[in-house]
């Protein structure tokens, strides 16, 4: 069980002008989707690079695995944690997008075997099969983004954090997205992502955390997070509900945070009417 | 005015070019949207429009560029960068590196310009107005979150005045709010007069903020005219563009069979 724990986790950074964490509790559960949003700054990435031992706590604790993170060394943090940065270009830096995907595996330990399986296995979610020999520079933006999700995807870690992996990506980029959250769900293992995409998050996230200044102010399904009463508190984020929860609330529907359910709640009601 | 007239661009050793044959025309308050998949054109359009392609990014050229009325191709940098202003979408490439502060980031250009310290004041602070960033004044630039440095870096161009914007997914980094103050400030400007070329991947920002829409495919114009057609033009998703949220949800519950009437009454007040 890889369960992710923080207790009172605070963090400064030493220029101090900013409080980026301000005590969040958040305990995440083996195998769940989580979406992470708030505005720029809110804390969203500081606390995700937290979880892979990046940042240490000015104060508080995090717990993986019920492990306090500040006792475990790199490697071992690194089977449990894998991050997938905003910018791919902070990340690549292999000559072919083979090599940056196999990077990760080997420096695991991986057995031969098992690490071409895994590589494989991660080009083609992504769709860059047939990119393995090309330059990851070679790419466009999208497509090296998508690599970097591969690289880390490849290290079959229990927990994948994702920040905002939808940016810059097209509609098919996003459906690749989708498709590799879905499977490594589907694996049990958990999925973490940070995402400016409220329709994105409704759509494929079981569970929506809203931070505001470095605190949670919002904690819960999609239905409830975007549901009407919890409008004001979203405003205060400055984020709005994606488009069929406003419809559906307008109509008095109750929570319909995608196309879907709006589509379900509308058919329902014409059943009863 | 800012004109494209059969545009072909091919970059110094490719095969082919980036871009085909295409032809814009921005008039004067006019906000013109660009959409189309990953490594369609949109970037290398915008590089061509803002007179950096070829005169800074090897390749050919063929076709012309005008900028009221003159070809691009003439004109010397300095005066372009004035009359033309280009955003990418890493605010990181964008800022100086020299800057200590948002203040003197934001500043930067006017600086450059050799104008009046007073002006310089004026614009630096009417610039941080427009993007309501007034708050990040005395900040380090480089400590910014990404979407912060995204909005310096929009208020650097913005202090230039320049009477043509062209932004190439300038929200890729940016939460809702950061995406609202774009769209505000791209409303306000074309307001003004300035013309706005933008590329976006986001079609619900292109829904609100563009007068006309154009998608590239494969580097051609492939679809072209009014927002509201062409971004609801059934061809979008197969063309590799993300319908807009509107169109998405009237076309799922007409597909359903579902009164559509209601619908649209919500939708109404929901996107105004």
């Amino acid at each position: 069980m890889t369960e992710l724990h923080t207790e009172g986790l605070v963090h400064v950074y030493r220029d101090g002008a900013v409080r980026a964490l301000d005590g969040v509790d958040l305990r995440i559960r083996t195998g769940e989707r989580l979406a992470l949003v708030g505005q720029n700054g809110s804390g969203k990435t500081t606390l995700v690079r937290h979880f892979n031992g990046l940042l240490r706590p000015t104060a508080g604790r995090v717990l993986v695995g019920g492990v306090d993170v500040a006792t475990m060394r790199v490697a071992q943090l690194a089977r449990q944690v894998g991050l997938v940065f905003q910018d791919p270009d902070r990340q690549i830096f292999s000559a072919t997008a083979l090599s940056e995907v196999e990077f990760g595996p080997r420096n695991l330990g991986m057995p031969a075997a098992e690490r071409e399986a895994a590589v494989n296995d991660a080009l083609a979610a992504i769709g860059l099969e047939a990119e393995a020999r090309t330059n990851p520079y070679d790419l466009g933006g999208a497509r090296r983004k998508l690599l970097a999700i591969a690289s880390v995807l490849a290290m079959r870690t229990p927990i994948l954090i994702l920040d905002e992996p939808t940016t810059g990506q097209d509609a098919r980029g996003v459906e690749r997205v989708r498709a590799v959250i879905e499977a490594v769900a589907a694996e049990g293992r958990t999925v973490i992502a940070i995402s400016h995409d409220m329709r994105f998050v409704a759509e494929f996230f079981e569970r929506v955390v809203v931070f505001l200044g470095g605190r949670i102010v919002l904690d819960g399904p999609p239905g409830e997070v975007f549901a009407e009463r919890s409008w004001p508190a979203l405003a205060s984020t400055h984020l709005e509900p994606p488009l069929p929860a406003v419809v559906g609330a307008r109509l008095g529907l109750g929570p319909t945070p995608t196309d879907d359910a709006l589509v379900d709640a509308l058919r329902s009601t014409a059943a009863g009417a | 005015m800012l004109t494209l007239e059969s545009v072909t661009y091919r970059y110094a050793g490719a095969a082919r070019p980036a871009i085909h044959e295409v032809s814009l025309r921005l008039a004067a308050a006019d906000v013109v949207g660009l959409c189309g998949p990953s490594e369609s054109g949109k970037t290398t359009l915008c590089l061509v429009a803002s007179g950096l392609a070829p005169r800074t990014i090897r390749g050919s050229l063929d076709g012309r560029v005008l900028i009221d009325g003159e070809d691009v191709a003439g004109r010397p940098m300095h005066e372009l960068v004035s009359r033309v202003g280009i955003c990418f979408q890493d605010p990181s490439t964008q800022l100086s590196g020299v800057s200590s502060t948002v203040y003197e980031e934001v500043a930067f250009g006017p600086m450059n310009l050799g104008l009046p310290r007073a002006e310089i004041v004026d614009r630096t602070e009417e610039a941080l107005e427009a993007l309501r960033i007034g708050d990040l004044a005395s900040r380090d630039p480089n400590r910014l979150s990404g979407g912060q440095m995204q909005l310096v870096a929009i208020a650097g161009l913005l202090a230039l005045r320049p009477a043509h914007l062209i932004l190439d997914e300038p929200t890729a980094e940016l939460d809702p709010a950061g995406v609202s103050l774009v769209a505000d400030a791209v409303a306000q400007l074309a307001a003004g007069g300035v013309s706005i070329l933008i590329a976006e991947q986001r079609t619900d920002l292109l829904a609100r903020v563009c007068h006309r829409v154009a998608v590239l495919s494969g580097g051609r114009v492939t679809l072209e005219g009014p927002a509201r057609d062409v971004l609801a033009n059934p061809r979008l998703k197969e063309l590799g563009v993300a319908e807009p949220s509107a169109v998405r949800l009237r076309r799922r519950v007409g597909q359903a069979g579902l009164d559509i009437g209601r619908v649209e009454r919500a939708l109404e007040g929901a996107t105004t």
